[in-house]
């Protein structure tokens, strides 16, 4: 089995499933030729052609415009948005027009659209580079949110959302990126939209989390278990739909959970997860659900990036907080 | 004086009129149409007429939800998608009802759409067609992408989107028109300048001359043409289609046209922004008016034919909207299956506690 970084496997993803399917376009801004800003389409304009990936003008309004107008047409989109900040951009296309295709036209037209697009602090990218924007898209009824931790879940994870016939917002941390490598099968294969990770196993306590956070809560539950307290880390993957039925399966084994998001506090992920809990499985707490998230700020991408975001050290008390309640 | 040549400028530019206010027509552009294709269109518009007659009744009875009235504009509707093919796809605004109707939609369906029933967007297999767009403007950046799907797949079919003068400030507007010219896509873009934006006069909208020449900073043929004239609405629709097919790229055309009713049923009163005199002065350019002048020199129309048009109009229009209103009611249960191909597990169990409220 190969060794593949993050991006090596989402580029695998998408050359696996262009080449399976000559109905799956690839296309946004610098990604043909040079092969997109951080290389994750490197090489795939080449192999398929000018036809089938191909650079776009700067406009993100445009680029779901187009991807919708292509789903109407049969094709299957994959719109690489450069960066996340800019889908307020494209925000009427993904959120109020992609996600309503299908309602809109009686079932006719779907938008079978993977909207892929970098996200995720701790690499000193500018402003609007890195924010967290789950939240918005899981408010948005009829698009999926897709966030990998890791190579093998983010290639298995992207050909799921490539071959879904609903609009999938497919966020790419950056730190995640090259980072670290793992083994990923050569070929296709797929990772379900929908279903979580129970990454380590544990009776104390329930770490709910995603993305980068899913890296920092695995660090965390090592420095607990060396402190007595066995934790549960659950990688979500998927935000929309969420895999609730793992998260409460966990909770009634541990009675306790917090729910790790890089994202602000205030009406996330976060906020979504604790209230489903509340209504699934209260009478199995023995503390209320708590959150460890950035403060309600704008991102700090500067001088204080790293105090901004949600570390080891903030995981750790939080458990203790609902250990010691 | 001559203008320094760095200076970026443009021509004046004159409209594209056949069909003067008396009846005669300018043989030179005269499309070739056929006696039968120009009762055709009289029908059509006077039809269109009468349906928004009708419609706007059955508005204010509470029968129809969103209501845009089009009396005025039946030049630009009707003589815009006569002259595309069936296989051609049209992207409406939210007034463009008559053109996906006449373009194959099923009139009771987009009554349908007006009272918000899902089946009202169920666009038969068919007909080449989006659902009026709400969004100002959205429909410009998604033709791009239906046109170049149309491309991709070889076929030699043309994309036709309606916008207002107001949806010509829109960002979209731009992103649309730029990515048809750069990868010339067959799209056909046509802002009906009614001369206001609900109540804001096109003064106030642009400073461009016109909204015509804004196609041209995106490398798009670009004309302005007498909205209110069905023939020149047909040549111009017909030129570009050419052009389209035969991979020429995208085509701008700013219809001057007027609406002669409200924006909408909704609570607009033109009265608030517009003269007697203004709407008097409109009222000679009535397309219906001028149309009928030229095809009853041709003795190609009657008072009968007329009368029958519009008692045709009025029968279908009853019978449609008889047909809409026994359409089985949608629920919400069916509004959260149309979320989503398979319908995820916390949509199953919001439609289950539906379900079961609906039992007791």
């Amino acid at each position: 089995m190969a060794q593949m970084t993050m991006i090596e496997a989402i580029k695998d993803g998408m050359r696996v499933e262009l080449e399976r399917d000559e109905n799956v376009l690839l296309f946004g801004e610098d990604v043909g030729h040079v092969g997109g800003v951080f290389r994750a389409t490197e090489g795939l304009q080449k192999q398929f052609g000018e036809d089938r990936v191909f650079d776009t003008p700067l406009a993100e309004s445009g680029i779901g415009g187009l991807a919708l107008g292509l789903g109407v047409q049969g094709f299957r989109p994959i719109a690489e948005i450069q960066f996340i900040g800019f889908i307020f951009e494209a925000m009427d296309s993904i959120c109020a027009q992609a996600s309503r295709m299908r309602y809109r036209s009686g079932g006719k037209y779907n938008s079978p659209i993977t909207f892929r697009t970098p996200f995720g602090g701790g690499v000193h990218a500018p402003e609007l580079h890195t924010d967290s924007l789950e939240g918005l898209m899981m408010q948005t009824p009829g698009i999926k949110v897709v966030i990998p931790s890791n190579p093998y879940d983010a290639k298995g994870l992207l050909i799921s959302a490539i071959r879904d016939n609903d609009p999938v917002f497919f966020m790419e941390h950056l730190k995640l990126y090259r980072s670290f490598r793992d083994e990923v099968p050569e070929g296709e294969y797929t990772v379900p939209i929908g279903k979580a990770n129970v990454v380590r196993e544990g009776s104390d306590v329930t770490i709910i989390t995603y993305g980068n956070m899913v890296h920092t809560s695995l660090k965390a539950a090592e420095e607990l278990e060396k402190q007595g307290v066995q934790a549960e880390v659950i990688d979500l993957r998927t935000l929309m739909p969420l895999d609730i039925d793992t998260i409460v399966q966990s909770v009634k084994k541990t009675n306790r959970a917090i729910v790790v998001q890089e994202a602000q506090k205030t009406s996330g992920a976060a906020a979504e997860i604790m209230a489903q809990i509340n209504e699934k499985a209260i009478l199995h707490l023995e503390a209320p659900v708590i959150r460890v998230t950035a403060p309600d700020t704008v991102v700090a991408f500067g001088q204080i990036e790293k105090e901004w975001l949600p570390n080891e050290k903030k995981v750790i008390a939080g458990v203790k907080e609902v250990i010691n309640f | 004086m001559d203008k320094a040549s760095y200076e970026v400028r443009t021509n004046k530019v004159e409209l594209l009129s056949i069909l003067s206010l008396d009846g005669t027509v300018n043989k030179e552009l005269m499309p070739n149409l056929s006696d039968d294709q120009l009762r055709e269109l009289m029908r059509r518009m006077v039809f269109t007429r009468t349906w928004d007659q009708r419609a706007i009744s059955l508005q204010r009875q509470g029968r129809l939800g969103f209501y845009a009235p089009v009396s005025g504009q039946e030049a630009s509707m009707v003589g815009s998608e006569f002259a595309l093919n069936k296989e051609d796809f049209v992207c409406p605004g939210y007034r463009d009802m008559p053109q996906i109707v006449w373009h194959g939609l099923p009139m009771y369906q987009a009554f349908l759409y007006s009272k918000g029933h899902q089946h009202g967007g169920e666009v038969p297999e068919d007909v080449n067609v989006l659902m009026p767009q709400i969004i100002i403007g959205a429909q410009i950046v998604q033709s791009a992408g239906v046109a170049m799907g149309l491309k991709k797949r070889g076929k030699k079919n043309v994309v036709i989107t309606y916008t207002g003068d107001g949806g010509s400030s829109q960002g979209d507007f731009y992103e649309g028109m730029n990515f048809a010219g750069a990868f010339k896509l067959p799209v056909i873009f046509v802002v009906q300048n009614n001369g206001y934006a609900i109540s804001t006069p096109s003064s106030k909208q642009t400073a461009a001359e016109t909204i015509a020449q804004k196609g041209l900073a995106a490398g798009i043929k670009s004309v302005q043409v007498d909205g209110m004239d069905v023939l020149a609405m047909y040549k111009a629709v017909q030129d570009a289609a050419e052009r389209g097919r035969n991979g020429e790229g995208a085509t701008l055309i700013e219809a001057i046209t007027y609406r002669f009713g409200p924006h909408s049923m909704s609570g607009d009163d033109p009265t608030k922004y517009r003269t007697k005199d203004e709407e008097s002065e409109w009222a000679l350019k009535d397309p219906i008016v001028r149309f009928r002048k030229y095809l009853e020199t041709k003795n190609l129309w009657s008072e009968d034919d007329e009368k029958n048009t519009i008692e045709d109009a009025k029968q279908t229009v009853a019978d449609q909207i008889k047909k809409a209103e026994s359409t089985a009611k949608m629920t919400i249960p069916d509004l959260i299956d149309s979320m989503f191909e398979t319908t995820p597990p916390h949509l199953e169990e919001q439609k289950k506690a539906y379900l079961e409220k609906e039992g007791n």
